[in-house]
């Protein structure tokens, strides 16, 4: 019997349909929830209000990473209401049986980085979190997005949330990236090429020579920013860079498991023939180091190129010059050689150990230029040990650079790490919306080898200029 | 939680002709760190809204008394950005039960949903239409009526049809939730979980 060629992505969604509603969404089965402290308190109180328990307390995780510090985490939180807001996770944690990775716990962080370094995260699985970068998790060849708190409580009290199958597109990325060029610069190329809305509506496959030859922690920055083009998720088919990355961690499956999952994960993949509802094709020649200009990811360019005028760069021409406007740029204007006040290396989006390793290439024998800050903020402990272990930190240390301790820090600036109104700052974080790193902030979102570059010369520079 | 049911909607429109409103312009993510859905409204739009002293921005739409209503009108990809249902619940505890634009972003289109918001998606022709209509006379009235799926400037009588899918719709309608509907079938949830890999 010959079968309808699939997608990956209906392979995992149809396999996790409970019911489907005629005119309505599909009751769809989640295999792993994560939670943290600031999506989650409301969706407690909701299972309280109704005297509902959590139905399978072991497929939930709590981190605690949005709300904390990232110095000093040794000692008391100091602002009451963050305070509060990690306690209740603790709490909630405790009085429901959830694994609760607190702050100072050695495997707290950020929570996409944790799923995966630990092997939370599997191929194949259906994962949420109260955070609309969960698509991160969809590197790994799993469906993976971001959901609301009454969906949290949802997935607490049923382990199912209520959607409609979105629909599917496929981009294609050939050739060979140049150098200096990494997975952020393809995701910010795609964006500015699709625009923050131009993938609403749609879950992404990713596929082509770009993908197959990048490695899981670049994976994960590309699926991350999905959501930037307004795309529900990204996946990636899981292949043998993906098995090597899951095998031997701490809760992925072992032995007689190990076989049997792996046999699975490898039917993971798009059939022949299967049609997606999109289709785009670019060619890895065309991009470069890229930088955003503006106040949404789809306002970014090749780092050497100008800002496009109004008329290039689509929408509403208020809106877009609204956004030049907050910004402090002119159409036209070269990116190059404007002044940089602050710079964060860290998030979900770039927060793992092959982005520090690319930040310390450049910092490498040079010194922190003196008028920047710069927050330098792994994405976890684990990641924070590796920094430390591999010497990069001496590296760090060298060029005038601090190490802080883990957590999502400036990339929303809910914490202390605010970057102050009209100060720019280059980050390898995901969002450069108005204020977004602080009431007035401005944000050039950017690779961690542009945000090395940034940090060493005080201004935006061209990272190819600074390697050998 | 509860929310009230929503059938027709007659109201005064607040206008936003402003592309790409993300949440974090909706609810900035330092008024974030509550553990009670309550207050939100206050920081609606917290930094459009208010100078670095708290003192109100005079030019902006919320601070302008000719301007009122339940029903917003924001500009193409409306909320886009976070998950952080505390931007609907802004929106809702501000006073407002409808958002109207030429397109939404995915989950704030959910969330809004699932809260007791209604959002309208109309063409962006529509959309022009209703901006014309508010700068005339900032007293236009819109009427949103779930029932018929229709929206309707009520000083021209001009009116589109929106989508929304029969289940939403029967639930926004009665005021119930999805918590509800999954509650009543955790036996066949949990014989799904039986089978399930992981």
């Amino acid at each position: 019997m010959s079968q309808v060629p699939a997608t990956l992505f209906d392979k995992v969604w149809d396999s996790h349909v409970v019911r489907k509603i005629e005119d309505g969404p599909d009751v769809f089965f989640i295999d792993r929830h994560f939670i943290h402290e600031v999506t989650s308190p409301v969706a407690f109180l909701g299972l309280e209000g109704r005297g509902v328990k959590v139905m399978f307390p072991e497929k939930t995780f709590a981190t605690a990473d949005h709300n904390t510090p990232t110095i000093n985490q040794h000692l008391p939180v100091q602002d009451p209401l963050s305070a509060n807001q990690l306690k209740a996770l603790e709490t909630n944690s405790a009085k429901y049986g959830i694994s609760h990775w607190g702050l100072g716990n050695p495997k707290n962080g950020i929570v996409h980085v944790v799923g995966p370094e630990n092997g939370i995260t599997l191929p194949g699985m259906t994962i949420v979190c109260g955070d609309s970068h969960t698509s991160t998790h969809g590197a790994f060849g799993a469906i993976a997005f971001g959901i609301g708190t009454s969906e949290v409580e949802m997935v607490l009290s049923s382990q199912c949330i209520m959607q409609p199958k979105p629909k599917k597109m496929r981009i294609n990325v050939k050739g060979k990236l140049g150098k200096g060029v990494t997975p952020k610069d393809v995701t910010l190329y795609i964006i500015s090429r699709l625009t923050a809305a131009g993938a609403t509506g749609y879950f992404v496959e990713y596929a082509g020579e770009v993908f197959e030859n990048m490695s899981m922690e670049g994976r994960m920055t590309v699926c991350n920013m999905s959501i930037e083009m307004g795309a529900r998720g990204g996946i990636i088919a899981p292949d043998e860079t993906t098995f090597a990355y899951i095998n031997g961690r701490e809760k992925a499956p072992q032995g007689a498991a190990w076989d049997k999952a792996l046999a699975y994960w490898k039917t993971l993949k798009t059939d022949e023939g299967a049609t997606f509802d999109k289709e785009y094709t670019y060619d890895a020649a065309e991009i470069e180091p890229m930088i955003t200009y503006g106040t949404n990811p789809g306002m970014g360019m090749g780092i050497t190129q100008h800002i496009p005028s109004s008329e290039e760069g689509g929408g509403s021409k208020a809106s877009y010059e609204k956004s030049l406007q907050y910004m402090g740029f002119a159409e036209e204007d070269s990116m190059l050689g404007k002044k940089v006040d602050y710079v964060f290396i860290g998030s979900c989006t770039n927060g793992r150990i092959e982005d520090f390793r690319a930040f310390a290439a450049i910092v490498k024998g040079r010194k922190k230029a003196e008028h920047v800050t710069a927050w330098i903020v792994p994405g976890s402990h684990i990641v924070e040990q590796q920094i430390k272990e591999e010497g990069i930190l001496d590296i760090l240390t060298e060029a005038g650079f601090q190490l802080r301790q883990p957590g999502c820090s400036a990339c929303l600036a809910m914490n202390d790490d605010k970057v102050p109104a009209g100060k720019y700052a280059v980050s390898t974080s995901n969002r450069n919306f108005e204020g977004r790193q602080g009431p007035g902030s401005r944000t050039m979102l950017a690779s961690p080898l542009v945000a090395a570059a940034a940090a060493v010369t005080g201004v935006v520079t061209d990272p190819r200029t600074l390697m050998a | 939680m509860a929310y009230d049911k929503f059938t027709v909607l007659t109201s005064t429109a607040v206008p936003m002709p402003i592309e790409n409103v993300d949440t974090d312009q909706i609810i900035p993510a330092r008024f974030l760190k509550a553990t009670e859905r309550k207050g939100f409204g206050d920081n609606l739009f917290r930094d459009w809204r208010y100078n670095g002293d708290n003192t109100p921005k005079q030019d902006f739409v919320l601070n302008n008394p000719i301007y009122s209503g339940k029903i917003l009108v924001g500009g193409k990809n409306f909320g886009s950005g976070s998950s952080r249902e505390h931007a609907a619940w802004a929106i809702y505890d501000y006073g407002f039960r409808c958002v109207v634009s030429s397109f939404f972003a995915d989950i704030f289109k959910n969330n809004s949903l699932n809260i007791g918001i209604l959002p309208v998606t109309v063409s962006p022709a529509f959309l022009d239409k209703i901006f014309t209509a508010i700068e005339a006379d900032p007293k236009a009235e819109l009427t949103v009526d779930l029932e018929k799926q229709s929206i309707t400037i009520v000083a021209t009588g001009e009116s589109e049809s929106f989508d929304i899918n029969s289940y939403k719709k029967h639930n926004l309608t009665n005021g119930f939730d999805d918590i509800d509907y999954l509650q009543a079938m955790k036996g066949e949830i949990a014989a799904f979980a039986e089978k399930s890999l992981y």
